[in-house]
């Protein structure tokens, strides 16, 4: 059965000369216990599609569905404590001024949990960060802890889908596969469903099962990742993604 | 004879903390030419402090010391505030890791990039207009009138990168200091934007510092890599053979990418050992 669906989804900004159309007639669905990627041209709506599910933009049209949820233009209470989100950009994403123990506990209330001593231990425990942490401010921290402490949050009221835009972008290589191992554990652990955006075509063949490509606000090819590791697509563009995901070379920039 | 922009010698940055001195960059030593120097290494390593020190941005109390860091054999230590602030942008750019935190978020896009062209050119706002629309289109921005006039709130993650990155070039500096300046684009948006630098080291000298945690990248882009831990040197190598390299940590880091061509159940992850911070730095003068 599908966890999410997106069905003809339109997302746009402004209007006149200034409008933006982000997002275009979108289709895509993930079934539940896997893992959906969503690759593509910088600006072409990768993180505007996680922000329209999260309810985060008003100006669209077409169908959502996050299990048997139809979503409208608001979202009911407890879709909240069902689906999360960890944001591109972990540096804007935590309040200066909030520690740790603030920052989750004040997630965890507001879910209406009990026993919220316990549970920030044990989400300490979960992103392998050890209590030393608990009363750190986000400045005493480094850019990996940081943003374990956002996927910390995302976990906190016990989802089941977690929108991941770019989560690991930030990180040096060594934190990129601690974060990435141990977001494949907590998947395993409590059956999560992630959607998954990043311009690291390796990382969305390590953790997904298939990814969207987008371009310009369109989604020009949904391919799985055997696909993907077959070096298969059927777009030009997708095609040309994969060509240059292996460095640099000079020659590919006058191609483009 | 190769042509030397920069040459620094034991490099340090210290931060004065409750617990005593922390020092970020710990006596690290190299030279830049017209060339482009990667510099990599995991988080807190203090690649980051060692490209603001270079311009001294790093905010009292926090200390820079070294034995020489000169550019074009004059003395950064021994200038003023005023002289720095000439170099700074116009002579040597820094393109800084966090985009969103270096654009102004109450001034057009459009206006931020003219501003600075127009104070190191003395441009009239109409070429400056020009200018600017040029460097977008050049950063491959789809839509550069509309860019022009939007906020910097609007932008998505990869846009606000290409946008510093316009800024940081359209005054045409000798040395620019890139910190992680594509980490938010995808490869081939990336692959246009470095060509354009890679043009600039070229075609007119131009001496790049490009720290990234991107090794592919910066095997295939750079000259040669410094690679850092624990605010020093551990070792140097022609970007081409970074592959080869062998200090355990940067096998270490090699390790650790996931590969689109090998797939693997679980990620290889780092065990540092101590004796790495101990030995002592690595120059990359030459
Ligand atoms: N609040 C907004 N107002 C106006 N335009 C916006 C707004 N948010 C996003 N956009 C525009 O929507 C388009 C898609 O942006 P989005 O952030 O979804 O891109 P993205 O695929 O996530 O890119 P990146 O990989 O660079 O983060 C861009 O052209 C952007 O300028
Ligand atoms: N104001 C400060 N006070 C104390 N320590 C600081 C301060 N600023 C930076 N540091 C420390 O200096 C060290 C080096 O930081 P730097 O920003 O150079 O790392 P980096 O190699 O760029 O890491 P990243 O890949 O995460 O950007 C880090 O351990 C950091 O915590
Ligand atoms: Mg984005
Ligand atoms: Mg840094």
């Amino acid at each position: 059965m599908s966890r999410v669906s997106v069905e003809n989804l339109n997302v746009w900004f402004g209007d006149g000369a200034d409008r933006v159309d982000a997002v275009k007639n979108a289709t895509f669905e993930v079934p539940s216990g896997a893992s959906f990627g969503l690759v593509g041209e910088s600006g072409s709506g990768k993180s505007t599609i996680l922000r329209a599910i999260m309810g985060l933009v008003t100006t669209w049209s077409g169908r959502m569905t996050v299990g048997a949820f139809e979503l409208g233009k608001k979202r009911p209470k407890d879709f909240y404590k069902d689906v999360q989100m960890v944001f591109q950009d972990p540096y804007a994403s935590l309040h200066p001024r909030h520690s740790v123990d603030q920052v989750l506990g004040e997630t965890l209330s507001l879910h209406g949990f009990r026993d919220i001593d316990q549970r920030i231990m044990k989400l300490l425990d979960d992103v392998g960060l050890g209590p030393a942490f608990r009363f750190r401010y986000p400045h005493q921290l480094s850019g990996g802890q940081r943003q374990r402490v956002a996927i910390a949050r995302a976990l906190a009221p016990e989802p089941s889908v977690i929108l991941l835009d770019e989560p690991t972008s930030a990180l040096d290589v060594s934190v990129q596969a601690e974060v990435l191992n141990l977001l494949a554990d907590l998947r395993e652990e409590h059956k999560l469903t992630y959607i998954m955006v990043s311009h690291n075509l390796a990382v969305v063949a390590h953790m997904c099962d298939a990814t969207a490509v987008m371009q310009n606000g369109e989604i020009v090819e949904v391919m799985s990742v055997a696909d993907m590791r077959a070096m298969k697509p059927t777009h030009p563009y997708t095609q040309h993604l994969l060509d240059s995901s292996f460095g640099y070379r000079p020659n590919a920039a006058q191609s483009a | 004879m190769r042509e030397t922009l920069l040459d620094i010698e034991n490099l340090r940055v210290t931060f004065p903390t409750r617990q005593g001195d922390f020092q970020a960059v710990r006596g690290v030593s190299f030279t830049l030419g017209r060339e482009r120097l990667g510099i990599v290494g995991e988080s807190g390593s203090g690649k980051s402090m060692t490209g603001r020190a270079i311009l001294r941005l790093i905010r009292p109390p926090g200390r820079i010391e070294a034995d020489r860091l000169a550019f074009h054999g004059q003395d950064l230590l021994a200038k003023s505030e005023r002289e720095m602030q000439k170099i700074r942008g116009q002579k040597i750019s820094m393109v800084m890791q966090d985009p969103k935190f270096s654009l102004n978020p109450v001034m057009r896009i459009g206006e931020q990039i003219m501003e600075i062209y127009r104070f190191h050119t003395g441009a009239g706002r109409s070429a400056a207009r020009a200018k600017a629309v040029e460097m977008l289109e050049a950063v491959q921005i789809r839509d550069p009138e509309r860019v022009m006039r939007a906020w910097p709130h609007e932008m998505s993650g990869g846009m606000g990168q290409r946008i510093m990155i316009a800024m940081m070039l359209v005054t045409e500096p000798e040395i620019l200091i890139a910190d992680e300046p594509t980490s938010a684009l995808d490869v081939s948006v990336q692959t246009q934007v470095l060509s354009i630098i890679d043009r600039l080291v070229r075609e007119r000298g131009m001496g790049l510092i490009f720290i990234s945690h991107d090794l592919n990248l910066v095997a295939s882009f750079c000259d040669r890599v410094l690679i850092m831990y624990a605010g020093r040197i551990v070792e140097v190598c022609e970007a081409g053979k970074l592959h080869e390299a062998t200090h355990p940590y940067t096998r270490g880091l090699l390790g650790s990418l996931p590969r689109i061509d090998a797939p693997q159940p679980r990620l290889e992850v780092l065990r540092r050992d101590p004796a790495w911070a101990e030995a002592p730095s690595v120059s990359g003068r030459r």
